[in-house]
């Protein structure tokens, strides 16, 4: 109906915003596919930062993956760490800076297969940074190979008639081995699917940034996400796919909530 | 007045890292030259400077951590022995293409692989030309005593932030394990100040700083190698340094550098004892090597031996310096063992003046 | 002057600790030090030894194969280091242990049963200390006082209520020691 059309001219009135970009994104076009659930984490990302007005305290650490070029899209200080490595290299910036916020932003291979080491041991020592763990169960960067987070069954370009567990094992519940670690304070799983968990990711993640400023122990936010082009589907079918088959295996919820809090 | 202490060469690194006000060191233990973070836990730095100190998870884990560090402006630091500085590579490679200070030690020890733990130099060709992957160099500074092992800890971290480039103190298990009077700098305060690149949390009234290597564009990661050449060359037009011994009427050279260059010293007054007029070249840094300085040599020279505890490796450097202008052969030993001195006169009277 | 010294015997004997106090007392005197060990597993209950130069000049190698001294506490180390004795340099031997004696005729030669003694004295700890007190006697290098100087710094000070026992050991050492053959 005509009637509910409304003009440019009273669209962009201050009242009829719905949707801000955050000041912490760049004007800079993600590189992701449409669909993909890392561009709603970095803008998750962002908008806390900005909420807490954070932007001069906060360091990033990015990783190798598809999330590589993340400082493109952050405006705050941005490491690129080597492949695995984002643990590392943001234990020492911590212990270096210790009154800064520093994150870590790291994809499935880059978290629970190359860095496993620098994750369990940088959560084991209980650095104080905030680890974001995107798990879309493959590598999208590199083309759709199999991730160790892949389920059993799921296809991949390395695994074309599906994962066999007598050949590539079982995939890796990483955030399970994290949350028995003393060294974390928080651990939390979430996925950005649909608007309701979009929020509750949110808000798992301002509290694993809130939580650094305690120095009380790493807090790790997994996001369950999708990969459209990596499982050759649409962005809604994706999205299907992940709660149908991915949910069930990585539950959401927070795992490890501070018994000091809430 | 600081008076002299008597101290091991890892142990004199690591009061010396104390005193330059480095901020950070990130290690992994291995033989031999455990000690350096074993007295770094003894001397609770943190106390004395507020220098952080963490035994990483591995060697990979604390390259990562210098690379970190570094990048967050801060004067950080590793040592490792051969088989650790092989697993850093990567994360060197990084820290070089990154454009970041840090400061790395290297007590070599025999290889290949596991090898043993007695000293050796086998490791010049991975400090000098690369060792990582990519067009990069390190700074390489071969000390050959304990107390230059306590001095180049501060001329390292020097080098290191006049470049942006990391520096690598090259010596062996001997200088590290050797016990000699060390005279101590004074207390070094911590910089409190952050060089402009670093990501120390973007203020309104800059830009934000990346620290990464990454570039796809081909266009702009060849200028950007373009740079860093251009740097390189800098450094070797600057900061070549060396020492030489009775060179005067040098009609021979023995050309050696760290624990070997302190075995020549005697194979030299040796072969004066015979008659023999043999001096001695001595690159302090291996890269930038001291061409230029060891080919104004060629006009009073017969011959050239170059002595490394290695197959060879530096041999290659000295017969690129002469141009084939005097005849050069080396003499080694591997496998963690030391050359003495009078097999050294006898393999200068063999391969040189009687070859 | 340039002394160049091997100390040889078994892991524990305090081989290492022997050659430091050596060191440190010619700190004290202002000469040139050197102290280079062999290290790794045989220092764990094997052979230990060390090599200890101490000169007025800059110290060339810290590594050499011939020695103006050797300090000899078992017998493998007999037969590594006794030829390694320049000609005309001194040989210093505990009889402890030694099946075979040094045959040596163009060196000096020196005894000291330094372990019989040490158990006599009620603490074998003071074993080093007593074999450095018959060196000091037959070399003559350095005042007492200096030596003593180089303990206190070579001792964490933890330890420095056992300087007394040790100053004790370094004085039994230099009554102890017996002339077995010299030459000129």
């Amino acid at each position: 109906m005509a009637d509910d059309t409304i003009s440019t001219k009273e669209l962009i009135k201050e009242e009829n915003l719905v949707y801000k970009k955050s000041k912490i994104l760049t004007d800079n076009e993600f590189h992701y596919c449409p669909g993909c659930g890392h561009s709603t984490t970095h803008r998750i990302i962002a908008e806390i930062i900005e909420e807490m007005g954070i932007q001069s305290e906060t360091i990033g650490v990015a990783p190798v993956g598809c999330s590589v070029f993340m400082y493109n899209y952050m405006d705050v200080d941005m490491q690129e760490a080597a492949h695995g490595r984002a643990p590392a290299v943001a234990t020492a910036i911590k212990r270096l800076l210790p009154e800064k916020y520093v994150f870590t932003y790291q994809g499935d291979g880059d978290l629970a297969a190359i860095g496993t080491a620098e994750t369990i041991h940088a959560c084991n020592r209980g650095e104080n940074i905030t680890m974001i763990f995107i798990n879309n169960g493959i590598y999208g960067m590199t083309g759709g190979q199999m991730a160790p987070t892949t389920l059993v069954g799921m296809k991949s370009s390395t695994t074309p008639y599906g994962r066999e567990v007598s050949l590539m094992g079982n995939p890796i519940k990483m955030t399970d081995i994290i949350v028995n670690l003393p060294g974390t304070y928080f651990v939390s799983r979430q996925s950005v699917h649909t608007p309701a968990n979009v929020r509750k990711t949110k808000k798992a993640i301002r509290k694993a940034f809130e939580y650094q400023a305690l120095n009380k122990g790493t807090c790790f936010v997994e996001v369950v996400s999708n990969c459209p082009s990596g499982w050759k589907m649409n962005p809604v079918d994706s999205n299907k796919w992940m709660a149908d088959n991915m949910l069930p295996f990585y539950p959401l919820g927070d795992m490890k909530v501070p018994e000091d809090q809430d | 007045m600081e008076e002299f202490v008597l101290m091991k060469g890892n142990e004199a690194i690591a009061e010396a890292a104390i005193r330059a006000g480095t901020d950070g060191y990130f290690g992994y233990p291995i033989t031999p030259q455990s000690e350096v973070i074993e007295y770094l836990a003894a001397a609770k730095p943190h106390e004395r400077t507020g220098m952080v100190l963490l035994q990483a998870e591995s060697e990979v884990a604390a390259i990562n951590m210098l690379y970190g560090g570094a990048g967050a402006g801060k004067k950080v630091m590793t040592s490792s022995s051969s088989p650790g500085i092989s697993l850093m590579q990567e994360g060197i490679s990084y820290i070089a293409g990154s454009e970041l200070p840090c400061l790395l030690v290297n007590v070599v020890r025999g290889g290949p692989g596991l090898g043993t733990i007695q000293p050796s130099q086998c490791d010049y060709f991975q400090s000098t030309k690369g060792g990582g992957h990519g067009d990069y160099n390190l700074i390489v500074l071969a000390p050959a005593s304990v107390q230059e092992m306590a001095d180049f800890v501060s001329l390292g971290f020097d080098l290191a932030f006049k470049y942006r480039n990391p520096v690598m103190i090259l010596s062996d298990g001997a200088i590290g394990q050797m016990m000699e009077k060390v005279k101590f700098k004074p207390q070094q305060p911590r910089s409190k100040k952050s060089p402009d690149w670093a990501t120390t949390g973007k203020t309104p009234d800059r830009e934000r700083n990346i620290i990464t290597s990454l570039d796809l564009d081909p266009a702009r990661q060849e200028r950007f190698n373009e740079k860093l050449q251009a740097k390189y060359k800098e450094i070797c037009k600057k900061e070549v340094r060396y020492e030489k011994i009775k060179c005067d009427d040098a009609e021979y050279l023995f050309v050696a550098y760290g624990t070997s260059s302190r075995i020549c010293q005697k194979s030299m007054q040796m072969a004066r004892e015979e008659g023999i007029k043999v001096g001695l070249f001595r690159p302090i840094t291996l890269w930038p090597f001291p061409y230029n300085e060891i080919r104004e040599m060629t006009g009073q020279l017969k011959g050239i031996l170059s002595v490394e505890m290695s197959a060879g490796q530096m041999v290659e450097d000295v017969r690129l310096a002469v141009e084939g202008k005097v005849k050069v052969n080396h003499y080694g030993r591997m496998g963690g063992i030391i050359p003495t001195p009078d097999e050294i006169v006898e393999n200068l009277k063999q391969k040189i003046i009687g070859g | 002057m340039t002394e160049e010294i091997i100390i040889a015997g078994f892991g524990g004997q305090g081989v290492l600790s022997m050659g430091k106090i050596l060191c440190y007392s010619g700190v004290m005197e202002e000469k040139e030090v050197s102290w280079m060990p062999s290290y790794g597993p045989e220092m764990r209950g094997g052979t230990a030894n060390v090599t200890v130069i101490l000169s007025d000049e800059r110290i060339s190698s810290p590594i050499i194969n011939s020695f103006d001294t050797a300090i000899i506490l078992n017998q493998q180390s007999m037969d590594k280091f006794e030829p390694a004795v320049k000609p005309g340099g001194l040989l210093i031997y505990d009889g402890n242990g030694i099946t075979r004696h040094p045959e040596r005729n163009d060196i000096n030669i020196y005894r000291i049963d330094a372990a019989e003694e040490a158990t006599k004295m009620g603490s074998t700890k003071t074993f080093n200390m007593i074999v450095l007190g018959g060196y000091l006697k037959v070399k003559k290098l350095f005042k007492l006082e200096s030596v003593i100087k180089g303990l206190k710094k070579s001792l964490p000070e933890r330890y420095h209520h056992m300087i007394p026992v040790n100053e004790k050991a370094i004085h039994r050492g230099l009554e102890i020691i017996k002339e077995v053959a010299t030459v000129s």
